[in-house]
C-alpha cells in the first residue's frame, strides 16, 4: 500500500464522528463520497472572502470569481484527460448531464423509429430521460443484456447495433454491482457504425484515472460529489462539434450573446449550455476535490481500492449466508449482496446499529435487480479512505446480523 | 445490537420466519398491491368482508423486508372479526404510534401485540415498512387497487 491512509482519513472531518454511539463506518462512497477539510475550506473560504457572481461585474471581485470559477474547467479537462477545456460543460450532476444530451441533441437528432440501445445495468438516470425521449419522438429502446455474472454481454450488444440504432448510452462502471465495462471497445464498436455514443462515468471516475479523448466517446457525464467534491457540480463532457450544432438546454442569462425581442444569438460553447448562475461555490470546491485527487494520484487510489476489494471479497465469504451479486472479473470496489434469512433492508438496519452505513434497496436500477433474481441488495461501495478494519467492522456487523435472523 | 433487538423483537422476527395468514382469499370481496419502492417490498393484500360488515378473513402474500411481512401478519390478526371503523381507528392508533417521537412514552393502547412495533420509532426510514400493509388494507377496503409508499 502505497497511501498514507490515516492521514487521509484525518483529512475527512466527519470520518472521526460516531453514528449511532459507534465509530462511523462510511460504506456508501458509491452514492456520495466524504468531503475532504480542503474542499469544505476552499468553499467557506470562497464564500467569506472571495464571493461575487461571475462572467457580469466589471469589479475585481466578480472577475476574481469568474477566473476562480474557469479554472476549474481547465482542472476538470486536465482530470478527465479532455484536451479541449472548452468541451467541458458544468451541470448540477450526471443525471442532468443526460437529460442535457437527451432533450438537445436527442430532440434534434433521434426521430421516429430511430433505436436507442443502452443495457441491462443501467442506473435509472441512464434509463428514464431516454425513455422521455423516445416517447416524445417515437423512437424505441433496445436493451442489450448481461449474464449471471453481471458481465455484459458484448455479442448481444453488438447484435442491437443496426441501421435504426443512433444511440448507444452505457454506463462505464455499474452502480450496483461494480462491473466495469470495456468502453473503449464498445465506444469504436459504436463509431464503427456512425452510432453516437454517451457513457455514464458517474462510478469510474471516483475510482482510476479516466481519459476521455482515449475512451473518445461523444458524450462522457460525471458528478463532483462522488469525487470526494461538493454537491451541485456536475460534468458533461461532449465532442466539440457536436456540442456546436446542439440547442441550448435552458435559455436564460449567461447563455447569450445578444438578446432582442426579435431574437436571440446564443454564446459559444460552453457557456451556451450554461444559463443562470451556476453552483459556483460548488464549482470552486469541486477544484479543490480534483487538486486533492491529483495530489493522491488516480492510479494510487485505483490500486489501493482493488486491494480492499480483494479484502473484503475475502472477508465476506466467512458470513453465513452470503451471497455476492455481480462477480464481473473486472469490478470496482463496490458490493452488493443478500444474506439468507435477513432482508437487505433489515440487514441495512442491523448495520446502521453498528455504526456501518451501507446502501440497502435496488440502486436506482430495479431493470438490474429484475434481471439478477433479486427485489433489492445491501451494498457496500469503498473509497480510498476505507481501510481493512471498516471491513472488519462489516463483517463483523452481517455476522451479528446473520445470527439475528438465523 | 441492544437497540436492535428493542426494533428486532422476537415476535416481529418469529412472524417474519412464519407470517400467519401468508395466503391468497379466493373468493376476497376486496384486494389490493402494497408496494414500497424504495426498498422493493411488495404485497397483496386480501379481505373478506362479511355482510354484517365486519372483516371476515384478511390475508397477504408477497415479499419484503422483515418489518413490513411481521406487521402484515400481526395485522391480519388484529384486525380480524373487526367492522371497518375499528379497522379505520386501528391503523390511526397504528400509525401514531409508529411515527410518534421515541422521547415519548409509547401510548400502545388498543394495539394488542402490535405493541411490538414501537422500537421502529427510533428508525423513521422504517416507517414505511411498518405501515405498507395497513396502507394497502386500507386501499383494498377503499376500493382501490395499489398502496405506494415512498
Amino acid at each position: 500500500m502505497t497511501l498514507d491512509v490515516e492521514k487521509i482519513r484525518s483529512e475527512f472531518p466527519i470520518l472521526s464522528t460516531e453514528m449511532r454511539g459507534q465509530p462511523l463506518t462510511y460504506l456508501d462512497s458509491g452514492a456520495s463520497a466524504q468531503k475532504p477539510r480542503v474542499v469544505i475550506d476552499a468553499m467557506a473560504d470562497f464564500y467569506s472572502t472571495h464571493y461575487a457572481n461571475i462572467h457580469r461585474g466589471v469589479y475585481h471581485l466578480s472577475a476574481e470569481a469568474t477566473r476562480q470559477f474557469e479554472a476549474v474547467r481547465g482542472k476538470v479537462a486536465a482530470f478527465i484527460g479532455a484536451a479541449n477545456e472548452r468541451e467541458i460543460i458544468f451541470v448540477r450532476n450526471a443525471t442532468e448531464a443526460i437529460n442535457l444530451v437527451a432533450r438537445s441533441w436527442g430532440e434534434q437528432n433521434i426521430s421516429e423509429g430511430d433505436e436507442i440501445v443502452l443495457t441491462q445495468m443501467e442506473h435509472h438516470a441512464n434509463i428514464v430521460p431516454w425513455q422521455m425521449l423516445a416517447k416524445r419522438c417515437g423512437a424505441v429502446i433496445r436493451v442489450a443484456e448481461i449474464d449471471d455474472d453481471g458481465v455484459l454481454d458484448v455479442a448481444h450488444l453488438t447484435s442491437l447495433l443496426g441501421p435504426k440504432t443512433k444511440l448507444l448510452a452505457f454506463t462505464h462502471v455499474s452502480n450496483a454491482l461494480g462491473t466495469i465495462n470495456p468502453v473503449t471497445q464498445l465506444v469504436a464498436l459504436a463509431r464503427d457504425r456512425g452510432i453516437t455514443t454517451l457513457v455514464d462515468g458517474a462510478q469510474a471516475v471516483p475510482h482510476q484515472r479516466v481519459s476521455v479523448d482515449e475512451i473518445g466517446a461523444d458524450f462522457y457525464v460525471f458528478s463532483g460529489h462522488k469525487v470526494v467534491g461538493p454537491s451541485g457540480a456536475g460534468v458533461l463532457h461532449g465532442r466539440m462539434d457536436l456540442l456546436e450544432a446542439m440547442p441550448p438546454f435552458l435559455g436564460g442569462g449567461d447563455m447569450i450573446e445578444s438578446v432582442s425581442f426579435e431574437g436571440t444569438t446564443f454564446a459559444p460553447v460552453p457557456h451556451k449550455f450554461e444559463a443562470g448562475t451556476p453552483d459556483i461555490a460548488s464549482i470552486i470546491g469541486f477544484g479543490a476535490a480534483i487538486d486533492y485527487l491529483e495530489a493522491i494520484g488516480m492510479d494510487e487510489i485505483a490500486a489501493y481500492e482493488h486491494e480492499l476489494l480483494v479484502y473484503a471479497n475475502e472477508r465476506l465469504a466467512a458470513v453465513p449466508g452470503i451471497r455476492i451479486i455481480g462477480q464481473a472479473k473486472e469490478k470496482a470496489a463496490v458490493i452488493s449482496f443478500v444474506l439468507d434469512d435477513a432482508h437487505p433492508h433489515d440487514i441495512g438496519t442491523c448495520l446502521d446499529g453498528e455504526g456501518v452505513a451501507v446502501r440497502a434497496g435496488h440502486h436506482c436500477a430495479q431493470p438490474l435487480m429484475k434481471r439478477m433474481g433479486v427485489p433489492a441488495t445491501a451494498r457496500a461501495s469503498f473509497a480510498f479512505y476505507n481501510t481493512r478494519e471498516d471491513i472488519d467492522r462489516l463483517v463483523k456487523a452481517l455476522v451479528k446480523t446473520a445470527d439475528l435472523f438465523a | 445490537m441492544d437497540d436492535l433487538r428493542e426494533l428486532y423483537q422476537a415476535t416481529i422476527l418469529g412472524h417474519n420466519k412464519k407470517p400467519r395468514n401468508f395466503r391468497a382469499i379466493e373468493d376476497a370481496s376486496h384486494e389490493a398491491d402494497g408496494h414500497n419502492p424504495l426498498c422493493g417490498d411488495q404485497l397483496t393484500l386480501y379481505a373478506k368482508v362479511a355482510p354484517d360488515g365486519t372483516l371476515e378473513d384478511v390475508s397477504f402474500q408477497g415479499t419484503g423486508c422483515a418489518i413490513s411481512k411481521a406487521s402484515a401478519s400481526l395485522m391480519t390478526d388484529h384486525v380480524k372479526g373487526k367492522t371497518l371503523a375499528e379497522v379505520s381507528d386501528d391503523f390511526e392508533r397504528f400509525h401514531d404510534l409508529v411515527t410518534s417521537s421515541p422521547s415519548e412514552e409509547a401510548n400502545t393502547d388498543g394495539l394488542g401485540k402490535l405493541a411490538v412495533f414501537s422500537g421502529v420509532r427510533e428508525y423513521p426510514m422504517r416507517v414505511k415498512c411498518a405501515t405498507l400493509a395497513w396502507h394497502a388494507l386500507k386501499s383494498a377496503l377503499d376500493g382501490g387497487q395499489t398502496a405506494r409508499t415512498e
